[in-house]
């Protein structure tokens, strides 16, 4: 159990609340001083795990083993971890040295020693100066700070986030993201992050699980969450994705010819599946990769013909939803406004060709 | 008020209904001060005599000393009760938790007369103890425990589980959660109930009535004192006494309660 590979281990984890599966037969590792980020919509199990890493709840079944060390027997005041709650929980009788120095009462510092590890911890949030003020005199913004610096001074091995920055207004989020990386990657502490919002999950993250209904889809660093989901599911969390069922017809040189019904044969990289033919498969792509034009590309396959069915202009770039017939739902393209134009008259109704390089499209078993 | 406010029905209803209230509260104030044993207009002239009386009369002063006594340990006992009930209601998950919290309020539906019979029979019949201020002190506990767990209760779900839990996560047990966040942050509610507990305890004279031995309270004695016409005034001067008392305690109450809010100096003393 030594060594970086799993410094947190989940071992066939299940939680039962009544009937409900809030946590079902989960089993993954986590490195040390890793950013490790739960993915998921909310009940989809994320935060049981996360309450379970603290030892605020019980699994029904299965353990977790933090650095080794088995955790079902152990309380959450003697587990290496702390954490930062969803709304701060800072203790509103205490103003923000006292809470900060809360967690280190065990340790029987002396005074100047206290003070001066407040200090530093004070100096790390960026809110020097404010020692004595209470939780009701704190933004957002610095209430968060502080509920992650009174952690922190504990020198936990794991420290725990449950949807921090949801609290937060856009702008600050964004700020906090970077600060918060920015501080895991100086102290050191593996981080393990709760989240539903995928883009702070994909911006933060060395690995990001992504969860629903108490099962884990899929365990991988964002660019492959993104560009190679293994299922539908994680395919139409993360992002936007256009998707196309049929079933294969052949396979050659890592290509399969999938016969998509109204939109003919479409070609696609098999990846790592090994499908056999007639599998009922679903072609997945992103909007950004499929190139819309007015006239017929000039190639032999990929290619489908459609009509604007509605238009959104964003600045940087624009999307399109295009109706294809025989699909009941529309295809998203987004185009990025390379050329700088003033015209901004409708192309509602228009007929468009769209087209794709088999490797640009995933292809997904079952459909 | 304006002017025009005056003649508004509402506001002469209001009026009407203060005096209905307090006009015979502030009576006895008024004739505490009278010279004479008779309550009756007009009155005749000022006295100091009835607190002279009041103070001289040593049982009457035994009855007040025993009626403190006894609020203040009733209040104790109660509301330390209350806070356990209330924590164990408002925190876990127990098997039976309606019923049980239905039994401990019973005690609020249930006519004092009937209690005092019943706590009668048992301490003589059954426990056969003698009756004296404990017997008393048991009774009122049974009657203020339901009235300081319903004041714990709501504060204690007033304020964010999740701060017990950050403290346990910080590395604090059961009991050092306790007492250094659930405690501070319920204190209002412990003041409240403290004080709610001894005014029931204080003026309580039917169990009283019922479980007192040779020691009686304030209230028996007073109602003691009403056959002899001329000990009247003084317990004129008494009532006005518990009112100006009364009076101090619920603003230092809510003085209290309001300095809670305000900034403390806590800082990093641990």
């Amino acid at each position: 159990m030594s060594g970086s590979e799993s410094f947190i281990s989940i071992r066939d984890v299940s939680k039962h609340f009544g009937p409900v599966r809030a946590v079902d037969q989960v089993s993954f590792d986590i490195k040390r001083g890793e950013f490790f980020s739960l993915l998921g919509p909310s009940g989809c199990g994320k935060t049981t795990l996360l309450r379970m890493l603290a030892g605020f709840e019980v699994p029904t079944k299965g353990e977790l083993f933090i650095d080794g060390q088995a955790m079902s027997t152990v309380p959450p005041n003697a587990r290496p971890t702390n954490m930062v709650f969803q709304n701060y929980a800072i203790f509103p009788h205490l103003d923000v040295r006292g809470n900060i120095a809360y967690g280190l009462r065990k340790a029987r510092l002396p005074k100047a020693e206290l003070d001066a590890t407040v200090d530093q911890a004070l100096e790390m949030i960026k809110l020097p100066g404010y020692g004595s003020r209470r939780a009701d005199q704190l933004s957002g913004g610095q209430r968060q700070r502080v509920a992650l610096a009174r952690a922190l001074v504990r020198r936990p091995k794991v420290l725990l986030l449950d949807e921090p920055l949801g609290a937060l207004d856009k702008k600050l989020r964004e700020e906090m993201q970077l600060e918060l990386r920015q501080i895991q990657q100086t102290v050191g502490i593996t981080f393990v992050f709760v989240t539903h919002d995928q883009e702070e999950a994909l911006t933060m993250s060395d690995r990001i699980a992504v969860m629903s209904k108490g099962k884990v889809l899929q365990i991988d660093d964002a660019t492959r969450l993104y560009e190679a989901p293994t299922c539908r599911e994680v395919a139409d969390f993360i992002g936007t994705m256009n998707f196309f069922d049929g079933a294969v017809a052949t396979v050659e040189n890592g290509h399969a010819a999938v016969d998509a019904g109204p939109l003919g044969t479409l070609w696609v990289g098999t990846g790592e599946h090994a499908l056999g033919p007639r599998a009922p498969v679903t072609v997945a792509i992103r909007p950004e990769k499929v190139q819309i034009g007015w006239d017929r590309p000039d190639q032999p396959y990929n290619v489908v013909e459609g009509r604007i069915g509605a238009e959104a202009y964003l600045g940087d770039r624009s999307h399109y939803y295009v109706e294809v017939p025989g699909l009941a739902r529309r295809v998203a393209v987004a185009y990025q406004n390379m050329a700088r134009s003033l015209d901004n008259s409708s192309d509602q109704g228009r007929t468009v060709w769209l087209s794709w390089p088999p490797d640009s499209a995933i292809l997904l078993p079952g459909a | 008020m304006s002017k025009a406010a005056r003649g508004d029905p509402l506001f002469v209803y209001a009026i009407v209904y203060l005096i209905f209230l307090y006009g015979p509260v502030l009576l006895l104030p008024l004739f505490s001060f009278n010279d004479s044993i008779y309550i009756a207009f007009p009155l005749k002239g000022f006295t100091f005599e009835w607190y002279r009386q009041m103070v001289q009369n040593g049982s009457l002063m035994d009855a007040l000393q025993n009626s403190v006594k006894l609020g203040i340990v009733v209040a104790a006992i109660s509301t330390g009760l209350g806070i356990f009930a209330a924590k164990a209601v408002t925190r876990y998950d127990l098997p039976g938790k309606g019923p049980i919290t239905g039994l401990i309020m019973l005690p609020l539906v249930v006519p004092s007369i009937i209690l005092g019979i019943a706590l009668l029979v048992i301490a003589r019949k059954f426990l056969d103890i003698q009756l004296s201020l404990y017997t008393i002190g048991a009774g009122h506990v049974l009657i203020c425990v339901p009235f300081a767990m319903l004041v714990l209760v709501s504060r204690l779900e007033g304020f964010d589980r999740n701060l017990e839990e950050a403290s346990f996560d910080l590395g604090e047990s059961g009991w050092s959660t306790f007492w250094r966040v659930t405690f501070p942050l319920a204190l209002p509610g412990i003041v409240a109930s403290l004080l709610l507990c001894f005014t029931i305890s204080f003026d309580e004279f039917v169990l009283a009535f019922f479980l007192a031995g040779n020691e009686t309270t304030l209230p028996i004695f007073i109602f003691s004192q009403l056959r002899f016409p001329n000990r009247l005034p003084g317990v004129l001067a008494l009532g006005s006494c518990i009112l100006v008392f009364s009076f101090l305690i619920v603003t230092l109450s809510e003085w209290l309660r309001r300095r809670g809010v305000q900034p403390t100096k806590q800082g990093a003393a641990i």
